[in-house]
């Protein structure tokens, strides 16, 4: 977190904040941000709303109730069910690196924690691990936390940020579409509630299974939701497409998503809807 | 058509027709004949117990390898076609109906390419949308309701990547059928015949057995779309065919299927019949297998089926 270091370092009497400390740009608008400021509004840009990739870790601090959360499974990983090579290296070595950058061991983070005091079971997808892919190792921990939600008859909620199934890991990858969804049937057979917020960008295998097979299907504003991909699509009906096309609004005006709720205010509509659901329950 | 690497088997061919349209007049080639169609029956054993991925994709994809009308039209009697999702439309890229296979009567359902180019625009080469996956919902439901096992028969290069195709929800389609499959309580039976695409051909391929044919290949993505993202050229198909491990052989070593249905020497598309004796032989084994199991024991195994992948 960059702030936190430079708030370190200006205690030193010597060197005053880099420009790239205190300022950064917005990926969409590219308008100034004042980082201290952007960070606390958790990536949300002031000027033109657009809502900056968070970490997995990022989401759980903004949407979970202090020092609630407790991880399950940290020690599961990728694996390497075909040994993939491509031209530039083995997948192996590839995992590694990633691994070391982003300090995750898969693109997921499941536990459990509180949302505005309501116990919930959280699967929380990582765009920065191989863009989010699916892949075995994602596949088990977001199984094993369904099937806690089911032992333990708690709500789930599964943050999805993904380009969809992880290629290297082949057809095994695609198998953990069946995997999750198997063990959310359970869930849905049991009456507990499930749901899914889709987040920039959600699309290919993780859209065509967990991600859309929420009770409620919740999206922040102007995500990438769809299945193909834009360029696939346009080249296949060789047509443009309208700019807003899969962004999260239009996939809600076509019917597959409940609502868009803004960054700032998902923690207490997800705390709102979680009630309900619950209340449903106790009646 | 021949492909590529059939080229032996073309000239081979050739001469022997040749030689067979002289025989009235000249008797003594018989002989030669014979001779060529013991080297014919050799070279295509040969070539097609080396065949790279990258081949098999192309036998998998072959234009005249048997369809599911031809599966309906060899194995059942008494087929009647279903259609329709009952909320927007009928997609001729599913094709499902009751139907009689020896003394079972099943719901069978599957991806439909055509043969003809008019044939294959109708049923848009396989590629399925969303009233396509929710019409074959619909039919499993049905079946379950009355106790019929579900048949699939997988064929398709991929879900239908079209505008229309997304806002109807095509990767809600999908999910909702994975979710349904793995708890349908009836008991389901798939057989990838040709191309197994990625979630489009996962959409109808969830179920109890996996079966899949000797020169079928299934994929999480086409070997071009993976050369192009990861070696950034869409030439390279071949490397990534290999890689990806897509072949009847790989998968049945990663058990993601259960068995393999093996094809006459020559492929499907030259020996039709040969391969039609071969399916039928392993859908009555496991049919009758399935039948016997209790739902509640079908239902665990299931489960525990794909809870066990990648784990
Ligand atoms: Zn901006």
């Amino acid at each position: 977190m960059g702030w936190f270091s430079w708030k370190k370092k200006e205690k030193k009497p010597v060197e005053p904040p880099s420009a790239e400390e205190l300022w950064t740009s917005c990926s969409a608008c590219k308008g100034m941000l004042f980082k201290e400021e952007w960070i606390k509004a958790w990536k949300v840009c002031p000027i033109c709303g657009f809502h900056e990739k968070l970490t997995a870790r990022e989401r759980i601090n903004q949407l979970v109730d202090q020092k609630s959360f407790h991880e399950f499974d940290a020690r599961i990983t990728v694996s390497d069910p075909l040994k993939f090579k491509d031209d530039k290296g083995s997948y192996a070595e590839k995992a590694e690196q990633t691994k070391d950058k982003t300090g995750l061991k898969e693109a997921v983070i499941t536990g459990r924690g509180k949302i505005t005091d309501i116990r919930v079971v959280l699967a929380v997808m990582d765009f920065n691990f191989l863009g989010g892919s699916l892949g075995s190792g994602t596949g088990e921990k977001i199984f094993r936390a369904i099937e806690y939600a089911l032992r333990h008859r708690m709500p789930l909620l599964i943050v999805s940020a993904s380009g969809g199934a992880r290629m290297h890991e082949g057809i095994i990858s695609l198998m953990q579409m069946a995997k999750t969804s198997a063990a959310l049937a359970r869930l849905h057979e049991a009456g507990i509630p499930y749901i899914s917020l889709l987040t920039n960008p959600t699309t290919g295998g993780v859209s065509a299974s967990y991600a859309m097979l929420g009770d409620l299907n919740i999206a922040e504003p102007g995500a990438l939701v769809g299945f193909a991909g834009r360029r696939v699509i346009e080249q296949t009906i060789k047509q443009k497409l309208p700019d807003e096309f899969q962004t999260a609004e239009y996939v809600r005006d076509h019917g597959f998503l409940d609502m868009v709720v803004p960054r700032k205010e998902l923690r207490d509509t997800l705390g709102r809807l979680f009630r309900y659901l619950q209340n449903a329950k106790v009646e | 058509m021949y492909l590529d690497f059939e080229k032996p088997i073309e000239e081979l061919e050739n001469k022997i027709r040749d030689l067979s349209a002289i025989r009235e007049s000249k008797p003594e080639v018989q002989s030669e004949i014979e001779s060529l169609q013991k080297q014919l029956q050799e070279i295509t054993r040969s070539i097609y117990e080396r065949l790279t991925p990258w081949q098999t994709v192309q036998v998998a994809r072959h234009p005249e390898r048997p369809t599911i009308r031809d599966y309906i039209a060899n194995l059942f009697t008494d087929f009647l076609e279903c259609c329709g999702d009952r909320a927007f439309g009928d997609d001729p890229a599913i094709c499902g109906g009751f139907a009689t296979f020896e003394k079972f009567r099943v719901m069978a359902i599957g991806h439909q390419k055509g043969k003809t180019v008019e044939d294959n625009i109708r049923c848009n080469f396989g590629m399925a949308r969303p009233e396509g996956y929710r019409k074959a919902l619909r039919l499993m439901q049905l079946a379950a309701k009355f106790h019929l096992p579900v048949l699939t028969f997988i064929d398709t290069s991929g879900a239908f990547p079209g505008q229309d195709a997304e806002e109807r929800g095509q990767a809600e389609a999908i999910a909702r059928n994975l979710r349904e499959m793995s708890r349908l309580p009836t008991p389901i039976l798939c057989v990838v015949t040709g191309e197994g695409g990625s979630g489009g051909a996962l959409g109808i391929g969830v179920g109890d057995r996996i079966l899949m044919l000797g020169n079928a290949v299934y994929s999480v993505i086409s070997p071009e779309g993976c050369a192009s993202i990861l070696w950034r050229d869409g030439s390279k198909a071949p490397e990534a065919a290999e890689a990806l491990k897509i072949t009847a052989p790989a998968l049945l070593k990663l058990k993601v299927i259960d068995e393999i249905i093996p094809e006459p020497p020559g492929g499907a598309h030259r020996h039709p019949e040969g391969t039609m004796i071969a399916v039928r032989k392993a859908l009555r084994k496991h049919l009758a297998d399935l039948k016997g199991m209790s739902i509640k024991k079908l239902l665990n195994k299931r489960y525990e089926k794909y809870a066990k992948l990648g784990r």
